[in-house]
């Protein structure tokens, strides 16, 4: 049984006042059957019998296992039982009330990405984006879900997003980071141009099932190793996507990265620099720095944050990216929350800490108010 | 520094812990083979509930394929980040000379001598009968 923290600390209040936005929220299925509803009986069956593989080889479940149960804060079980994540009004007790979330947005794992079968995998993102407005953001205003998508069927991506285009709930299309090509290949390219004509930005959270090692040398021994490999991975996805020339081509385009970290963002964005300006001739439809890509269509949610000793280099990093960049989000229910009252140990201004902990978020998702 | 009456002994098996509130803040009782320890509950990292940790024992390694695990039951893991602190001293694994847990003595007292006192902000009833777990703040 769970206690909620009654006592919220002196900096949760001050930052109560201006209310927080979330940029990644996990909900919870309570059981297998959740996606019934709105799932043919033939995928139903199908599932029974035959399972949903994803693209990694013959594994059930994460690559690497978790350093906590269901990769959950261990106070996040809901009293009435099932898994962390898996109960609205345990999420509204624990965080939504008592971190002032006044915009949360839902990034379901879990959900039919990645699966092999292209035709389920498509089938169960559609029941998994039906699910988000069912089960929760029909019951809170306060949350607003995201067009989970079969990245590896990018016309059926697509047609996902066009579904969607008038629904005012969805506010972002929602991909893994581990894809089976570079996220700049021509492959994904009408996922890009579905976003970018509805006006949502495209989210890449960490993980995914690409069929590739979780590092460019090959897989690591260690879990910390995939938890550190997820910026690399996201380097390789932001590279292709800027000399792919998805930038170029969709400039209204907008990309969040979420859960990989952000304090590599300037090294990538000066090596790329460096190289281009040796190689322009290479790729001439790029127009501008591929830096300037980044700091025009790129957004970052902040957890899990990188924690410098010398607190003034992350305060260097965030002023070099700048302050209308970032997205606070607390991955909650997982075991590597961020919480709000702790995640900007640097000096900032008023109406830099609006910005980062919702003014960029309303901004930057569909909608929302900014 | 006061004292003050949180529980009852058996409230708190071997292994067990027990969230109380002493003057207004969350204090997290360990009994830890036997003897009462009390912490902060709140991680010094973001403020994780201590009293909700994974309660383990501590893994080294002098060098690659040389593991040792000892003080089973002795460390203590935030349920949020799993930082490592050592009970009895509140003191981190991840950064021994400046990152620890606060903690409090805790003791256990016949109900004879509690019932005599001087105890402040009593929350429980006390009778001769039971030990108590007094903590001095």
């Amino acid at each position: 049984m769970n206690e909620i923290r009654s006592q919220a600390s002196p900096d949760v209040a001050a930052s109560s006042k201006v209310g927080v936005g979330d940029g990644d929220i996990h909900p919870a299925r309570k059981g297998p059957k959740d996606f019934h509803p709105w799932l043919a009986r033939r995928w139903q069956d199908h599932i029974e019998q035959y399972g949903s593989p994803g693209r990694q080889g013959w594994q059930a479940g994460p690559a690497y296992p978790k350093s906590q149960p269901n990769a959950s804060r261990r106070d996040a079980y809901p009293p009435e039982g099932g898994r962390p994540g898996s109960s609205l009004e345990f999420m509204q007790a624990q965080h939504l009330d008592t971190n002032n979330i006044e915009l949360g947005v839902l990034n379901p794992l879990g959900s039919g990405q990645g699966v092999m079968n292209a035709e389920l995998s498509a089938a169960l993102c559609h029941a998994t984006n039906e699910w988000q407005l069912a089960e929760w953001t029909s019951k809170d205003n306060r949350l607003r879900a995201s067009v989970v998508v079969p990245y590896e069927d990018p016309v059926a991506s697509a047609a996902e997003i066009r579904r969607y285009a008038d629904n005012p709930a969805f506010v972002q299309v929602l991909l893994l980071s581990r894809t089976a090509e570079p996220l700049g290949s021509r492959k994904y390219w009408p996922i890009y141009e579905a976003a970018a004509e509805v006006g949502m930005p495209v989210g890449v959270h960490a993980f995914g099932y690409g069929g590739n090692p979780v590092t460019p040398a090959g897989w690591p021994s260690y879990y910390i190793e995939e938890m550190t490999g997820h910026s690399q991975c996201q380097q390789a996805g932001l590279t292709s996507l800027v000399v792919e020339g998805v930038f170029e081509r969709w400039p209204s385009l907008k990309m969040v990265m979420i859960e990989a970290g952000f304090a590599w963002a300037p090294s990538l964005a000066w090596r790329l620099d460096k190289h281009w300006k040796t190689l322009r001739s290479e790729t001439p439809h790029l127009k501008r720095l591929p830096s300037e890509y980044l700091r025009q269509q790129v957004w970052w949610t902040t957890q899990p944050m990188e924690e410098p000793d010398n607190r003034d280099n992350l305060l260097d990093t965030i002023e070099w990216m700048g302050w209308d960049r970032f997205i606070f989000a607390t991955d909650y229910p997982h075991w590597d929350f961020d919480d709000p009252a702790h995640a900007l140990p640097v000096k900032a201004s008023e109406a830099q800490r609006r910005a980062f902990f919702i003014g960029n978020a309303r901004r930057v998702y569909r909608g929302c108010g900014g | 520094m006061s004292r003050h009456v949180v529980a009852t002994a058996h409230e708190i098996p071997e292994g067990g812990r027990k969230l109380v509130m002493v003057r207004g803040r969350p204090i997290a009782i360990f009994n830890l083979k036997g003897e009462y320890y009390g912490m902060l509950n709140r991680c010094p990292h973001q403020g994780g509930p201590m009293c909700e940790g994974l309660i383990t024992g501590l893994r080294e390694a002098k060098q690659p394929g040389e593991y040792v695990y000892s003080r089973a039951g002795e460390i203590l893991r935030c349920p949020w980040h799993g930082w490592e602190f050592d009970i009895r001293t509140g003191q981190s694994y991840i950064d021994p000379g400046k990152t620890f847990v606060r903690t409090y003595p805790v003791e256990a007292m016949a109900g004879e001598s509690v019932v005599k006192g001087p105890y402040v902000a009593e929350t429980i009833p006390v009778s001769v009968e039971e030990d108590y777990l007094v903590v001095e703040m």
